[in-house]
């Protein structure tokens, strides 16, 4: 048992040795939290938009400023005309137009119809679709402010939307979870994989061959430093999540760290594997990057949703753990969901890591090659 | 049972590379023992058989009495392996680094101080040091320290005087020496021919095989013919020359002098200085000397080559 305790020991003296590495480890989920939080976004702020009010009565003026109050549109300029719609998108000074239709008020009155048009500049189709969404959303809840029963009694289908669990459709509500995945598997399975294919690189896992530590303890030894760095890693991702960018977290904390550690260990299942199979450091990290880190951010559903993904693109992202972790997370932190409606995800992470320690252990050679 | 290695009949191929074919030999307990020979002689995949790391392909391999692909779990404690690289944690201290391996190894510095003493005192100004900005001789030092820190039977090290310069290498065979005395087995190997003189017994090995096994006195007189040390200034011009001799067995530069030896049981000097002096190298001086283990090692070489 010493020379175990002496072995964890090496390890986290080496890790904590290697300064530049040690602020990567832990300076890389800030930053890519800061970067997803604040730059790359999705939800739209403040977008310019341009009204052309043929009515001009007091209902019109109500919506207009309805809509001049909502945060996610500002509204730039007031057209006359509609020949002038067309010059202003040439511009590219505004991503959309409201047309309001004439006599707006009367046809509200009369028929409890009017119509709103709008002309949204698709060059970029995702913002042009969110200012749609989000622009009925708010004639919806007019319309049904004006007159309860008239809207109820209305004749034809108009859809009603709800945005459940993230009602503003806000991204750093998506990104939180995806990124602790990439996080957790750049730190578990590409440091864990490095680490180990060192040892046997510079000529080491000779000497710990041959004294009497047994394999499952170097294995442990190894990944034993990473788990805790991964779940340093893991809280400050929440803190920041919580406190900076105010992402609601509906569920339980104890299993949500509990799946982070399942998670963990899948992801060093995997980097065990990895340097199991890799004979020196390049080769590890080539694998743990296109083989892990690649599938993590493409096909986990983190930015690209599966359902929109090619058939036999959907089958592979069965076998890529985060995206199973990655609906955990979202389960619950946006929808406080627990183990009675996860645990066929966590089976399969369970399944998993199990699957490829199973590999690892019997990969592990007791002797060179 | 007085056989700490027992070697019979070892074979191990790399693909299509045979590293070593049915290869035997025994070391003694208490015996410094030398394997030498070149680089890819099979030196290195020999010591792997013996600790364990390799398999051999068929023949049969004991330390101890114990079988090295059966009884691997025993050998491994009582072993002290030394690996050719520097394999020591180059980012840990030089204290971090024989503590480390202590403790791996289950035991302690202070318990064993007494037999890595010689060696470790000359670390220990540079204790706090990281192993890898340390000198190629004191990491050397260092990685037999480690070695040895949990008092093993058989020491068992690869090349550990190469790339370490002659002071060091001196220093380093003395504190063999004084692990000899101690009892401990040492099995060691070297390129270098000018240390074979440093061990009880030693084994020329090439291409896999094991020329010869004797102790050093006896492989250097082992040389089958009269041999003489010819000097000039133009010693280029006397090699091309000598070897164009009709006689002629083996020419080989040593030092300042070119070893020389001809096929007659008792060669005529002046018949050779006539020769030389007749295709211009005039200076030339001849003297009859002793053969060592390079000019055996030499001749056994170009035999083995000539055979295959």
């Amino acid at each position: 048992m010493n020379a175990f305790k002496g072995f964890v020991k090496k390890e986290f003296k080496q890790i904590y040795r290697d300064k530049r590495t040690l602020l990567v480890l832990f300076g890389m989920p800030v930053i890519m939290m800061i970067l997803f939080g604040f730059a790359i976004r999705n939800e739209i702020q403040s977008a310019e938009v341009a009204v052309l009010d043929l009515s001009k009565d007091s209902m019109t003026a109500e919506l207009i400023q309805k809509i001049e109050s909502n945060p996610s549109f500002d509204i730039t300029h007031y057209l006359q005309a509609y020949n002038e719609v067309e010059p202003l998108f040439q511009k590219g000074n505004v991503k959309a137009v409201l047309i309001f239709e004439n006599n707006f008020e009367q046809k509200m009155v009369r028929h409890s119809s009017a119509k709103i048009q709008m002309v949204t500049d698709a060059t970029d189709p995702n913002l042009a679709r969110l200012l749609q969404a989000y622009t009925s959303s708010i004639v919806q809840d007019f319309s049904d402010d004006l007159n309860p029963e008239i809207s109820i009694e209305q004749a034809g289908l108009s859809p009603e939307i709800r945005m459940m669990y993230n009602p503003e459709l806000r991204s750093v509500n998506l990104f939180v979870p995806g990124l602790i995945a990439v996080i957790l598997m750049l730190i578990s399975a590409l440091m864990t994989s490095i680490s180990i294919t060192r040892e046997k690189e510079m000529g080491n896992m000779e000497i710990l061959l041959v004294s009497p530590l047994k394999p499952y303890q170097i294995i442990i030894g190894k990944v034993l430093p990473y788990l805790v760095l991964s779940l340093v890693n893991v809280f400050t991702i929440l803190l920041l999540a919580i406190f900076v960018f105010e992402v609601p977290f509906e569920g339980s904390f104890i299993l949500f760290f509990a799946e982070s550690i399942l998670f963990i260990l899948t992801a060093l299942s995997l980097g065990v594997f990895i340097s199991a199979v890799a004979n020196n450091q390049q080769t590890a990290m080539m694998v743990s990057l296109a083989g892990l880190l690649l599938p993590t951010v493409l096909l986990s559903g983190f930015i690209f949703p599966i359902s929109s993904m090619p058939q036999v693109l959907q089958w592979i992202s069965h076998i890529i753990p985060a995206k199973w972790f990655l609906e955990i997370v979202r389960s619950i932190m946006l929808k406080g969901g627990g183990i009675s409606v996860l645990w066929f995800q966590t089976a399969i992470l369970v399944v998993i890591t199990l699957l490829f320690m199973g590999l690892s252990m019997k990969r592990f050679n007791v002797r060179l090659q | 049972m007085n056989n700490v290695v027992e070697i019979s009949e070892v074979s191990k191929s790399y693909e299509d590379v045979k590293a070593l074919k049915e290869i035997s030999f025994e070391v003694e307990k208490g015996e410094l023992f030398g394997l030498i020979g070149p680089d890819g002689a099979g030196k290195t995949t020999l010591f792997r058989i013996l600790t364990t790391l390799l398999v051999p392909d068929s023949g049969e391999a004991k330390v101890l009495g114990m079988d090295v692909v059966e009884n691997y779990r025993e050998i491994r404690p009582i072993l002290g392996y030394m690996p050719g690289r520097f394999s020591l944690y180059q980012d840990l201290s030089v204290e971090e680094n024989i503590r480390f391996f202590a403790s791996v190894f289950g035991t302690t510095l202070e318990e064993n101080y007494d037999l890595v003493k010689p060696i470790y005192q000359q670390l220990e100004p540079f204790k706090n040091r990281l192993a890898g900005a340390l000198s190629g001789g004191m990491k050397q030092k260092l990685a037999l320290s480690c070695a040895l820190i949990h008092k093993p039977e058989l020491l068992i090290l690869d090349e550990p005087t190469t790339g370490v310069d002659a002071v060091s290498r001196k220093e380093f065979w003395e504190m063999l020496h004084l692990l000899k005395h101690q009892g401990i087995t040492i099995l060691a190997s070297t390129p270098y021919m000018d240390e074979a003189d440093q061990c009880d017994r030693v084994a020329l090995m090439q291409n896999g095989k094991i020329l010869k096994i004797s102790t050093p006195d006896e492989v250097a007189q082992s040389f089958s013919s009269t041999l003489y040390g010819i000097r000039s200034k133009h010693r280029f011009q006397l090699i091309q020359v000598l070897r164009e001799y009709q006689y002629v067995k083996s020419v080989q530069p040593f030092g300042e002098s070119v070893h020389y030896a001809d096929h007659r049981n008792d060669p005529d000097t002046d018949d050779i200085l006539r020769y030389l002096s007749t295709h211009g190298v005039e200076d030339a001086e001849i003297k009859k000397i002793d053969s060592n283990i390079e000019d055996t090692f030499m001749e056994l070489m170009q035999q083995e080559e000539s055979h295959a």
